[in-house]
Order: C-alpha cells, then structure tokens, then sequence
C-alpha cells in the first residue's frame, strides 16, 4: 500500500494583496449591484475553502481515491501544507472572467502538475461553489488553463457537461467528497 | 401561406410549475393528439419524478393529473410514450427504464427494466411498439423486445460508441435505430433481416462533415428522409437518406450531410425536434443553454440537393438552460418546453394581426 501527496513540493507563490472594500457611507440593501470578478473571487476565497489532495491506496489494480483536506484559507495555516488555492496559483483573480451584464463567468485554473488527477475534483468543487453562490441566471464555464493539463480537452469537457455534472453530484460519495471540499473548518 | 412572409409569434399559453427540480424532458401522448381527445404530455425531471399534464376541455388550462414517484431514487432523465399512449416508459440515472400503464387514470409501474450498470439517459419505443431501445452512461445501446403481459427481453446489447450514449431514436416508419453520444458521432443501428443481429451500419461523424462535440439530440422529418441533430459544437446539422428505395427493399440507405446551421446559438443545443405539420417541410424548433427557443423553416432559395434553412423566430423562453422542445402531434399549433428553471411552457404559434 502507497499513500502520498500527488505533488507533496507545491510551488507557492506570494499572495496578492487586496484592497479591502470600502463600504458605502447608507447601505442600501435594495440596490441591485452587478457581480465583479472580486466578488467571485471572494466567493470562492473567503469563504473557507481547502485544497484538497491525494492519498492513493493500490488495492489490488483498483485505485481507490480517498481525499483529505488540509484547511486552506489565506489566514488559517495548516502546519503540514499550509497554502491555499491562490498561494499554488490554482487560480488567481485575474482567471476569473465575469460578465454581469450577460450574467457569464468563467474561470480557468491550473492544476498543480500535469497529471493532476485532482483536475476534475477542483474544477467540480469551483462548479458547485459558484452554482450554489451565483443567481441562478448564472451561466458558467470552468476550465483548465490552455497547455496545463495533460487531458486538457476531455476534463473540460466533463467539466461543462452538465448532464454528468448533475449524475456526478447523485453520487453520495462524490457529493460528500465535494461539500467536505467546500465545508467551513471548524479546527 | 408561406411561413416566412407570415408574422408569426410564440405566445405562452402557459406556465407549469410543480417539478422541484430542473426539468429533464417532455413527451407528448400520440394517442392524444386528435381535436376531439384532450392532449396530455408527461415531464421527468431531476426530482426524481414523472408528472402527467392534461388540458382542460373546458377551461383549457393544463393541469397536473398525476405525479408517478416512489420508483425511481435518482434523476428521471427522459420518457417515451408507446405509440398507442398506453405505456409510459421512463429512463432514470438509478440505472433502470420503468413501464408505467394507465389503468382508469392511475399510473402503475408494471415493469422495471434492469441491465444498464449506471445512468439510463433514454428510452425510444419503434413504430409498431414492438420493440424499445435504451441507452446510458455505460456506452451501450439495449434493445429490448415487447413480450406479452407486459414482459421485456432484452434481445441484444449494442456497442460501439466510445463514450457515454446521449440519446436514443427509433425512425418513424421503419425499423432503424439512431443513437447520438458523448463521443461526437451518431451511430445507424440496422439488422438486415428480421431474425438477425443489429448492427452497426454508419457512423456520421466528424470526418464526414458530422459534429465536433457531444451530439445531445435528433429527430426526423414526417416523412423519415432527413434527420436533424444538434449538438454542443453549437450547430445543427441535417443530413438526407434515400427511405424510399430502403423501403423497397433495396438494401441499406446511408446518410448524407446536407447542411450546418451554425451561428444561430450561443450555448450548448440541447434539444431539437421536427414538427410534422404546416407547410411540406416542417418546421423545425431546438432549445438551448442560452434559454433561447429558436424555429428554423426550408428556405425559398436553395435547391432540392442543396436546402437552405433559415430562421423563423428566435425567443427567450426560461429563466434558464432549455433541455426539451417539444411540438405537440396532430394539427394543434402547440410547442413545449422544459428547463432548468423547474418549469415547463406550453407555446402556441400564433400569427401576429
């Protein structure tokens, strides 16, 4: 039996620094204000959201996919891998396109290596995250970046099928797997 | 009249609400569609259910006449009515096709057809309702055969598609089976004689002018000769066989690209289907991921070998993604749609005064 991280030597850059946002002197909780890509950033950001990585178990030419999760947001360390989606350049804000107008997003991210067999996960995770934030005009597109992946093509197109999105999501274990990824930590 | 002179809308008639979850798939009862027979039509949907709509005679509202539950435990991906409307067969991600019949009004699963090792994505019943034919995730094509007291054999297992299979069609008059899938192609499924083992016997695929992603859905003029599909490469194709010399018996009639509409939808194409009446050629309705329902008409210009299609209207329908269009059968001028939105709309092409 082998257990490990997939890529347990993550490159980690610097985190960008933000503006906080000003806040408007009234409130006005009736005011329709669009959607930006700072706004989707945080959405996927702010709220905590862990990086989840690799334990492979061989069993007997069945690889059984078991997930942990370190606890990955821009303040929380964990002392094993402390760094968080935007540290690995996972994703960064600038790969988020948003449209509210056209109420459209798409974000492109990396995944850590090219045979990052946790593509499809990360990209199902940000799917759910922004299906379950975003008004329901929303529509979206989540992709690897161009020259990133090995199985660029196939998981992108996994990725916006949502016909398997939506059987991928009756699977309990998978839906587990994907609310444990997007689930506040309470350590 | 000629459609394209005409000032012609898509007026809701109705909006139907009762599904908890985005709505998969329509289908209209065959057996209702004569003027004097109120039409009904059965939706499935992702809250694991099927509801049955009927009009009003009086009123002409549409309501909900029954909810069929407690069968299906996952998605209620499509249905099909047989062609006499007395069964009801419903493809459903738990891996099974159920048989409902309508006993005096109420729905009764009378059989549940197991084979598939996961997702069921679409049942199609042939002309005569002698056979079915079901197809899924696991890249194969099941025919099955109606036996007596509502039996079904499954008389062979279909394979060839390298992805998962999208959806399944028998032609309206003969018995030839389409499929489209994951994989971009559509495969004809034909069994020289009647006894025989189906095969494979075209691929229409990117190589001879097919589509460059996952063909979602098809359907056929009334007269069986051309075929449409459309797909997540955003364009409809329509390709032309020669039916009546296959008919004759003159062997296998292969398909021929005819032509691509392209630059008409924005998002994925989900769902296209051939009305059977007005004008010679029909008319032809898809919906898409953009919300959009869209009509294309034949066109004046073009020739017989080479038809131009244009298009008749474009109208946002949903709040959301459009997963079935559906006209209704016989001369009611009515077209349905289902949506992500967890609402179907019934439409009736009117002509604008």
């Amino acid at each position: 039996m082998v257990s490990g991280l997939i890529n347990a030597n993550p490159i980690v850059y610097e985190k960008k620094e933000r503006q906080v946002r000003k806040v408007t002197s009234v409130p006005d909780e009736y005011a329709v204000e669009p959607i930006d890509q700072e706004e989707i950033f945080d959405i996927l950001f702010s709220i905590p959201f862990y990086f989840p990585y690799l334990i492979l178990y061989y069993v007997e030419h069945v690889i059984l996919i078991f997930l942990t999760f370190l606890n990955h947001i821009r303040d929380i360390k964990d002392p094993e891998h402390p760094y968080s989606l935007e540290e690995l350049k996972v994703i960064t804000e600038d790969a988020i396109e948003v449209d509210d107008e056209r109420s459209y997003v798409r974000v492109t991210f990396t995944p850590t290596v090219e045979h990052c067999s946790m593509a499809t996960v990360i990209g199902l995770c940000l799917r759910v995250k922004l299906m379950r934030s975003l008004p329901s005009r929303y529509k979206m597109d989540i992709r690897v970046a161009p020259g990133t992946h090995a199985t660029e093509a196939a998981v992108n197109k996994q990725l916006n099928d949502k016909e398997r999105v939506a059987a991928a999501l009756e699977n309990p274990n998978l839906l587990d797997m994907v609310d444990e990824c997007l689930a506040p930590s309470y350590a | 009249m000629d459609l394209l002179d005409a000032n012609l809308e898509l007026k809701e008639i109705q909006k139907l609400q009762g599904h908890t979850d985005r709505v998969w798939s329509l289908a209209w009862n065959p057996a209702t569609a004569a003027a004097d027979v109120p039409a009904v039509f059965a939706s499935c949907s992702g809250d694991k259910t099927v509801r049955i709509w009927e009009q009003s005679p009086s009123t002409r509202s549409w309501d909900c006449k029954a909810v069929l539950e407690e069968t299906h435990t996952r998605t209620v991906r499509s249905c099909a009515w047989s062609p006499s409307g007395k069964l009801l067969a419903t493809a459903s991600f738990d891996a099974t096709t159920a048989i409902w019949e309508n006993v005096g009004g109420d729905f009764e699963c009378v059989s549940t057809l197991e084979g598939h090792e996961n997702e069921v994505k679409s049942v199609s019943w042939n002309a005569s309702g002698s056979l079915l034919a079901t197809c899924g995730r696991d890249k194969t094509v099941w025919i099955w055969e109606v036996m007596p007291g509502n039996e079904f054999e499954c008389i062979q297992v279909l394979q060839g598609h390298t992805q998962d299979v999208k959806m399944v069609l028998w032609h309206p008059t003969m018995d030839v089976l389409f499929s489209c899938s994951y994989d971009n192609t559509v495969k004809v499924w034909w069994s020289e004689d009647d006894d025989g083992d189906w095969s494979c016997v075209q691929t229409l695929g990117e190589s001879c002018h097919g589509h460059s992603s996952t063909v979602w859905s098809l359907d056929f003029n009334a007269k069986g000769d051309k075929l449409v599909t459309c797909s997540d490469d955003l364009t409809l194709k329509i390709w032309k066989a020669d039916i009546p010399r296959m008919q004759s018996g003159d062997g296998y009639a292969p398909w021929n690209h005819l032509c691509t509409l392209s630059g008409y939808h924005d998002r994925t194409i989900f769902s296209v289907h051939w009305s059977s009446y007005y004008c010679r050629e029909g008319i032809i309705a898809s919906g898409a991921a953009d919300d959009a329902l869209r009509l294309f008409v034949q066109g004046k210009d073009g020739s017989m070998n080479e038809p131009s299609y244009q298009l008749l209207l474009k109208k946002k329908a949903h709040d959301m993604d459009i997963n079935s269009v559906q006209w209704c059968p016989g001369e009611k001028r009515l077209l349905a749609s289902a949506s992500d939105d967890g609402t179907i709309k019934v439409w009736e092409l009117a002509t604008l005064s």
